[in-house]
């Protein structure tokens, strides 16, 4: 029992434990809780509408997961390759973004993406394209936004399982006549499992919660599970409905972590093994 | 803290004991939308009262209610939020009453702002502004809209270009006035009915928008957009060729008072501070910088003509906006109203 257990109790076991009291008491008239008993938030979020909510903010989560892994691997080897006296230049460069506020990047990609914004404007000027693209307020401008703020952390994981796995193993592959690709697919990859596995939860947890990039470059009208959750506490004031779909949220993150937390320790227990 | 001799310390505490009790520990704590009142009226109200106020903003109402209805209402003496909340806090009985004795400027409001549906006779609130919700738009790229369904339900080369306001008293409405509704119906039906209006409309909005909407006009990414008149002024300061119109179906009457908590230790100081904001300068500043319309006559009598030119929405004179409804505290039918709003806002 050390003083670690304790900030985690207090921040941690007793905010989600008041989260799970008020699931099942009645909404106060102006926020607060009124203390009856009920199941009937519980059956309120079963409602396809909220189901149908948790199922688009999944699959946009998902969708921003795949993408930023993609452009995540290769940015992580390119680094991995580069002279060593660079490669912490070039981390460096991957974090600069967090330097400036989430909202100021999230505000420079409504420059960028509106009717009359920077992407267009090169366009038309250009002559690709008459009628400006509808690339802002729709579930594209979320999943832009989604992969341009998390990317970087999946660098970093994936780069972290890069740069430690023996360069040995590599050249042991080569010498034996495996092509650069049957290399990186038989060699490298599965080293590198648990790096994706950890960026792309990452990226997942982030992003099925968020609620910022939904709202600012969403327009509002695409509401995932966090807009969801956000306007019950604050808008709605309907704070034990929001709780209960507190609760389904992070549940769903518990059960990524552990997963993920799980593939990890079976991952080092067959290095330390072998 | 350095040590002190106990003594010292006793007699300090004495001495403030004292003062607090020759000047009633003159501290009052105000809460207000950021920029909401002139940046130097806090110095300017101490200077001449001697009274000692703090600043602390709130971004929505809801976010001060919820402080407020948590905390009892201590910790603030003078509250600003719109009058559906004033009303909730006095059915609440977490506002105080106002002694009109102690604001002698009260006499500077005009008598329609003095009958006020959600308090009439200024008993627990004091009106700071008000207004309209209409449509405001590019009258270089469209003809004047003359009804809320333009909005609604926008013809095709308008379908994409117009945003609506996303906090849900305004959005439901907008509704609410199209469908020839009280603004206050919370039937079942009348909910049903905006509701199923409301997420059709959601296909030919650009976006919800309540804090950006005149700037998409300026840009040009709108062409029209539900919005409060003050507002509207924003993005016509920015670009003579938008205007602002109320549709034939009405606009609601949005008002925004000040409250004295019953919480406050300071009452007296906190009628002071009501006082002075119902001045005639500090009246003045908020028409010609908030380029809101406020019901302190002696203010808009004393404006510069020129801003009414430069937005007509200024000179709407207090007998025509008492003709609209006011939007008032729902009560218990806040539960099916905000029900309502959530499916809206996560409808497909």
């Amino acid at each position: 029992m050390g003083p670690g257990l304790g900030w985690l109790a207090l921040l941690m076991v007793v905010p989600c434990g008041l989260i799970f009291t008020y699931a099942f008491f009645e909404r106060g008239l102006y926020g607060g809780i009124d203390y009856i008993w009920t199941f009937e938030n519980f059956t309120r979020a079963a409602d396809p509408l909220y189901l149908g909510i948790f199922l688009r903010s999944a699959r946009i989560a998902l969708t921003a997961t795949a993408i930023a892994i993609l452009i995540a691997y290769p940015a992580a080897y390119a680094i991995t390759r580069a002279p060593k006296h660079w490669q912490t230049a070039l981390l460096i460069l991957v974090i600069l973004p967090f330097w400036s506020n989430y909202l100021i990047r999230t505000y420079a990609w409504i420059v960028m993406l509106n009717r009359e914004g920077l992407i267009n404007g090169a366009l038309e000027g250009a002559g690709v394209i008459d009628e400006p693209l509808p690339l802002l307020y729709n579930s594209f401008a979320v999943v832009v936004g989604l992969v341009y703020n998390y990317t970087p952390f999946v660098v970093l994981a994936i780069y972290s399982s890069l740069s430690r796995i023996n360069r040995e193993t590599i050249e042991a592959s080569e010498d034996l006549g495996a092509s650069t690709f049957t290399t990186f697919r038989r060699v490298i990859l599965p080293q590198t499992v648990s790096g994706v596995a950890a960026g792309g939860v990452f990226v997942f947890v982030l992003s099925i919660g968020n609620f910022i990039t939904p709202d600012l470059l969403g327009g509002g009208r695409l509401q995932m599970v966090g807009n969801l959750i956000y306007d019950q506490f604050l808008s709605a004031r309907d704070w034990p409905f929001g709780a209960v779909l507190s609760m389904f949220l992070i549940a769903i993150m518990m059960v990524l972590l552990f997963t993920q937390a799980v593939l990890a320790g079976r991952a080092s227990g067959e290095r330390t093994n072998s | 803290m350095t040590r002190t001799p106990l003594s010292a310390r006793l007699a300090a505490v004495a001495a403030c004991a004292l003062i607090a009790g020759a000047a009633q520990a003159e501290k009052i704590v105000i809460s207000n939308w950021d920029g909401y009142m002139p940046p130097d009226l806090l110095e300017n109200f101490t200077k001449e009262t001697g009274i000692e106020a703090e600043l602390s903003v709130h971004a929505t109402n809801e976010e001060i209610m919820g402080k407020v209805v948590a905390g009892g209402g201590k910790g603030y003496d003078v509250l600003f939020v719109s009058s559906p909340f004033a009303e909730a806090l006095k059915n609440l009985g977490l506002s105080a009453p106002i002694d009109h004795d102690k604001v002698p400027n009260l006499e500077n409001l005009y008598d329609e702002a003095t009958e006020l549906a959600h308090d009439p006779g200024n008993t627990y609130s004091v009106p700071y502004a008000w207004g309209t919700t209409g449509l405001c738009y590019r009258s270089d790229m469209m003809e004047e809209p003359t009804s809320w369904n333009a909005l609604l339900s926008p013809s095709d080369d308008l379908k994409g270009k117009v945003t609506m306001l996303s906090t849900d008293r305004w959005l439901m409405g907008a509704a609410a006035l199209a469908l020839g509704k009280s603004l206050n119906d919370t039937s079942a039906e009348t909910l049903a009915a905006e509701k199923d209006m409301l997420i059709a409309t959601k296909q030919d909005l650009l976006a919800y928008d309540d804090a950006t909407f005149y700037l998409k006009l300026v840009s040009g990414e709108a062409t029209m957009v539900q919005a409060w008149d003050g507002w509207c002024n924003y993005g016509i300061a920015e670009n003579a060729e938008i205007k602002y119109t109320i549709p034939e179906e009405g606009s609601d009457l949005w008002v925004d008072a000040i409250v004295i908590t019953n919480a406050s230790e300071n009452k007296d100081a906190a009628h002071a501070f009501v006082n002075y904001v119902m001045g005639k300068d500090v009246g003045v500043w908020v028409a010609s910088n908030i380029l809101y319309k406020t019901p302190n006559q002696a203010a808009m009598e004393a404006l510069d003509p020129s801003l009414v030119e430069s937005f007509p929405n200024m000179g709407m004179a207090p007998a025509e906006l008492v003709k609209y409804e006011q939007l008032r505290d729902l009560g218990q039918g806040q539960k099916a109203f905000a029900r309502t709003v959530t499916e809206i806002m996560a409808a497909q």
